[in-house]
């Protein structure tokens, strides 16, 4: 497989959210709005590029009966992190987060990467990946987090374009799973196609 | 690439270093963001004082006090002074009486008891109905009223307060928390 594929696989044939629906809690949870999806997608983009780097330079030093403990810690280390460091710069992206940030340690995605891609592969391969996995889960939550803003807001990024209320359902947690039980369907009819 | 093997000590010696290293590496990020947030919080503290009592010399957060709002409960006070002179007090004040979870109001009184404006710091009610209570077109009819004669109370209740469409207990708790910070600036003598 060159890098290429590597990299593009994340973003549609193995989107994470849309194809293997890992971490949906998160993404149910944070994407009422497009900008929130997006930050979120970014912290967790991070957390993955990082974790994955990592995690793949020192596969040779982590004895196979406690890698899952060796790789949490890391993987928590670099949630701490962006935990410490959005609330420094961001804090208003932190607090609409909240508790989902602290959350992408338990992130299916993170710890579904480091153990079935980056512990066996080169540490060049495993950044590929974490990008392009990244990426694909920050793409998901960019639509869905949109969708839900045009329909339940009126607003696109934060900018109202209709006045007035929208389909009040989407900002709920009930239109987060109709929204992104539409998406997958979509995408499962275009990856069919 | 050669694994070393899962013996008793490569494992304790493996798992301890990895942690070390996390901890040392977390312990320096954490001084680097120590005084940014410090920062932010402060800042986010003053620009919501900055909205509800009129433009001040002094340094609030440096001079706030505390009063007892009954059964235990204690409101943050920051003086609000220009040239020496109290101009207002922005109170910190709060409500459990929301929809889901408390609501955290910052409410700016003039010295004669008289509503400046209020802004909302945080609050968990469901979004899209008591979510605008942060909304001028509601908290903006407490600008300029007093609340010796005018009745923190939702129309609902026999009082003034025009609720939030669908969410009139999220309108309660509003002028509940205000109703609060009024009574404790009051009790407190200050006049």
């Amino acid at each position: 497989m060159n890098q290429l594929q590597n990299f593009t696989k994340g973003l549609i044939k193995e989107n994470p959210i849309l194809v293997l629906v890992l971490g949906a809690c998160p993404t149910l949870a944070t994407t009422s709005s497009s900008l929130n999806g997006l930050g979120m997608g970014a912290a967790t983009t991070f957390v993955l590029v990082c974790s994955n780097v990592v995690i793949s330079l020192l596969a040779g030093l982590i004895p196979d009966k406690v890698r899952i403990p060796a790789f949490i810690v890391i993987i928590a280390s670099f949630v701490t992190i962006v935990d410490l460091v959005m609330q420094a710069y961001v804090p208003d992206l932190y607090k609409t987060l909240g508790i989902f940030i602290p959350l992408i340690v338990v992130n299916c995605i993170v710890l579904g990467r480091a153990e079935a891609f980056a512990s066996k592969n080169s540490v060049f391969s495993s950044l590929i990946d974490g990008l392009g996995m990244g990426l694909g889960f920050t793409l998901a939550l960019g639509i869905l987090g949109a969708i839900r803003e045009i329909l339940g807001s009126g607003s696109v990024l934060g900018y109202k374009f209709i006045q007035g209320d929208g389909i009040l359902v989407f900002i709920l947690a009930p239109g987060a799973f109709i929204a992104l039980g539409y998406l997958i369907a979509l995408v499962n009819k275009l990856r069919k196609a | 690439m050669v694994k070393i093997e899962s013996t008793f000590r490569n494992m304790a010696l493996s798992l301890t270093l990895i942690a070390l290293v996390s901890a040392a590496f977390l312990g320096f990020v954490y001084e680097l963001t120590k005084k940014p947030i410090e920062k932010s919080v402060l800042n986010k503290k003053l620009t919501a004082i900055k909205q509800v009592v009129p433009d001040f010399t002094n340094n609030p957060n440096d001079e706030m006090f505390r009063l007892s709002a009954g059964d235990g409960d204690s409101l943050d006070i920051y003086p609000a002074k220009k040239d020496d002179v109290i101009i207002g007090y922005a109170v910190n004040t709060h409500s459990s009486k929301g929809f889901s979870g408390n609501i955290s109001l910052m409410a700016g009184f003039r010295p004669d008891g008289t509503i400046i404006n209020i802004t909302v710091l945080e609050h968990k009610e469901t979004p899209g109905l008591g979510t605008k209570m942060a909304d001028p077109e509601f908290k903006d009819q407490f600008m300029e009223k007093n609340p010796s004669d005018f009745e923190l109370k939702v129309e609902k209740d026999g009082g003034p307060v025009d609720a939030i469409t669908a969410a009139t207990i999220s309108s309660r708790a509003f002028c509940d928390a205000v109703q609060k910070a009024y009574n404790t600036l009051q009790k407190g003598g200050i006049k």
